[in-house]
C-alpha cells in the first residue's frame, strides 16, 4: 500500500516534470519546419533589371539563370558585345559613362547589383552609378541611354526614353515601401 | 502574286515579333521558369527609412491581374534567396533565405551559406517569421528582436515600362517611343518579399554585390 502510494507520487512527479519540460521546450525553441532542408534545383536568377532579357539570346536564357556570377563574365561578355552592336547597327562607340563596347558589356555580363552601404542607393542619378536600385529609379531610361544614346546621350533620341517616368501607384516612405496590390 | 507577297511579309513580321526580345525587367525571362513560382520579376536593394538599414525586395510571379492575385500563392517548394558578396569576388559570403510554409514566410540570415552556388541548404533557425498578408488586407509586418523587418504578400508591381511600344520598335512597326508612353505593367501585381536588415549585419566595407535566386527542392 505504502509502496503503491509512493509509486503514484513518483509517477505524478515524473508526469509533472515531463509536462513542464515540454511546455518549456516549446517556449524556448519553437521547432523550425525548414531547418536543413535542401533546395537543389536552380530556378531563376537576376542582379540588374533587364540584362537576361535584353542581352541573352533565346538559346542561352535558361543557361544564364543557372550560371554563377563569378563565371558569367567569361561566358557572356563577347556574346553581349555582339548583341550591343546589333542593336546599334554596328555604330556603338562609347556611352555616357565613357565605356567602350567591351568595357560596357564586361560590366553587364556579370549580373550582380552593386550596392553602397555608406551612401545614397540609386541605379543612376547623374552622379552615383550603380549604388543600388530604389523602387522609383527609372532603370529603363538609364538602360536605353547607355545602350542607344552614344557618348553624350544625344544619339537615337526616339529610343533613349520610353516616357514612362514613374510607377502607376505611389510608394510609401515606410516599410514595406511597395504599394498595395490592385 | 500580290497576295503571296503580303503573306510572306506578314509571316516575316510574325517571325520577327515571335523571336523578338521580351524586355520586362526579368518577368518571364526564360522557358524553364516562365509561369512558375520560381519566375523572378525584379530585385531592389536600397537604404531604408532608417538609413542604418538596407532593404532587400525580391518579387516573383509577375503580371498578375487583380483576379489572379486573389488565388496566387507562394510555393512551399521554392526558396527565394538573396545572395550577398561583401568581398568583391562575385561569390556570396552571406545569404538571406526566404521559405514559405503553412501560410508564413520564414526568413533565415543574413548568414554564411553552407556552400556557394545554385544549391542551397536552409541555415539554422529563422531570424524572423511573418504571416503572409492576404489579398485585400493591410500589410502585415514583423520585426525581430535583432531589428530585422519582414513582409511577404501581394503588392502592386513596382516596375514600369512601355513594353508594348518597345515590341513595336523591335518588330519594325514603330521607329521610336511615344510621348507620353504607356506603362504596360500598370494594374498588375506581383508576390513580394521585403526584408530590412541593419547594415551592421552585412560585414560590408562599403560596397556589396547582390543577386536574387529562386530554387526548388
Amino acid at each position: 500500500m505504502k509502496k503503491n502510494i509512493l509509486y503514484s507520487i513518483i509517477s505524478l512527479c515524473a508526469l509533472t516534470i515531463t509536462l513542464s519540460a515540454c511546455h518549456k521546450d516549446k517556449k524556448v525553441t519553437p521547432g523550425d519546419p525548414n531547418t536543413g532542408q535542401v533546395f537543389s534545383v536552380a530556378g531563376d536568377q537576376v542582379g540588374r533589371p533587364g540584362i537576361a532579357t535584353v542581352f541573352v539570346s533565346a538559346a542561352d536564357k535558361d543557361n544564364f539563370n543557372v550560371t554563377v556570377p563569378s563565371v558569367m563574365g567569361a561566358a557572356y561578355q563577347a556574346k553581349f558585345q555582339t548583341q550591343l552592336q546589333a542593336y546599334n547597327g554596328g555604330a556603338y562607340t562609347t556611352n555616357l559613362l565613357g565605356l567602350s563596347a567591351s568595357a560596357f558589356t564586361g560590366v553587364l555580363a556579370t549580373d550582380v547589383l552593386g550596392v553602397s552601404t555608406t551612401g545614397k542607393t540609386t541605379y543612376y542619378d547623374g552622379t552615383n552609378v550603380l549604388t543600388g536600385r530604389t523602387l522609383t529609379d527609372d532603370v529603363i531610361d538609364v538602360s536605353l541611354i547607355l545602350i542607344f544614346g552614344g557618348p553624350d546621350a544625344s544619339k537615337n533620341p526616339g529610343l533613349t526614353s520610353d516616357h514612362v517616368n514613374g510607377n502607376d501607384k505611389p510608394f510609401s516612405t515606410s516599410f514595406p515601401y511597395e504599394a498595395a496590390p490592385w | 502574286m500580290k497576295k503571296t507577297k503580303l503573306i510572306i511579309a506578314a509571316a516575316a513580321m510574325a517571325l520577327v515579333l515571335g523571336g523578338g526580345i521580351l524586355w520586362a525587367s526579368d518577368h518571364a525571362d526564360a522557358p524553364n521558369v516562365k509561369g512558375k513560382s520560381t519566375d523572378i520579376t525584379d530585385l531592389y536593394v536600397f537604404q531604408g527609412e532608417n538609413t542604418s538599414n538596407l532593404v532587400f525586395v525580391g518579387n516573383v510571379q509577375g503580371l498578375l491581374s487583380p483576379t489572379a492575385t486573389k488565388t496566387a500563392s507562394f510555393d512551399e517548394n521554392t526558396m527565394i534567396e538573396f545572395k550577398i558578396d561583401n568581398t568583391g569576388d562575385n561569390v556570396e559570403d552571406l545569404v538571406i533565405q526566404c521559405v514559405y510554409k503553412g501560410g508564413k514566410m520564414y526568413i533565415y540570415g543574413p548568414v554564411k551559406p553552407v556552400s556557394p552556388g545554385t544549391s542551397s541548404t536552409v541555415v539554422g533557425t529563422a531570424s524572423v517569421v511573418v504571416p503572409v498578408t492576404p489579398y485585400g488586407a493591410d500589410a502585415v509586418t514583423v520585426t525581430s528582436s535583432t531589428g530585422i523587418k519582414a513582409f511577404a504578400g501581394p503588392r502592386d508591381d513596382p516596375f514600369f515600362f512601355d513594353l508594348d511600344q518597345f515590341h513595336k520598335i523591335v518588330g519594325g512597326t514603330a521607329s521610336g517611343f511615344n510621348n507620353p508612353g504607356t506603362d504596360t505593367f500598370a494594374g498588375t501585381n506581383v508576390l513580394s518579399v521585403v526584408v530590412e536588415v541593419p547594415k551592421s549585419m552585412l560585414n560590408s566595407t562599403g560596397k556589396l554585390g547582390v543577386w536574387l535566386q529562386t530554387k526548388t527542392k
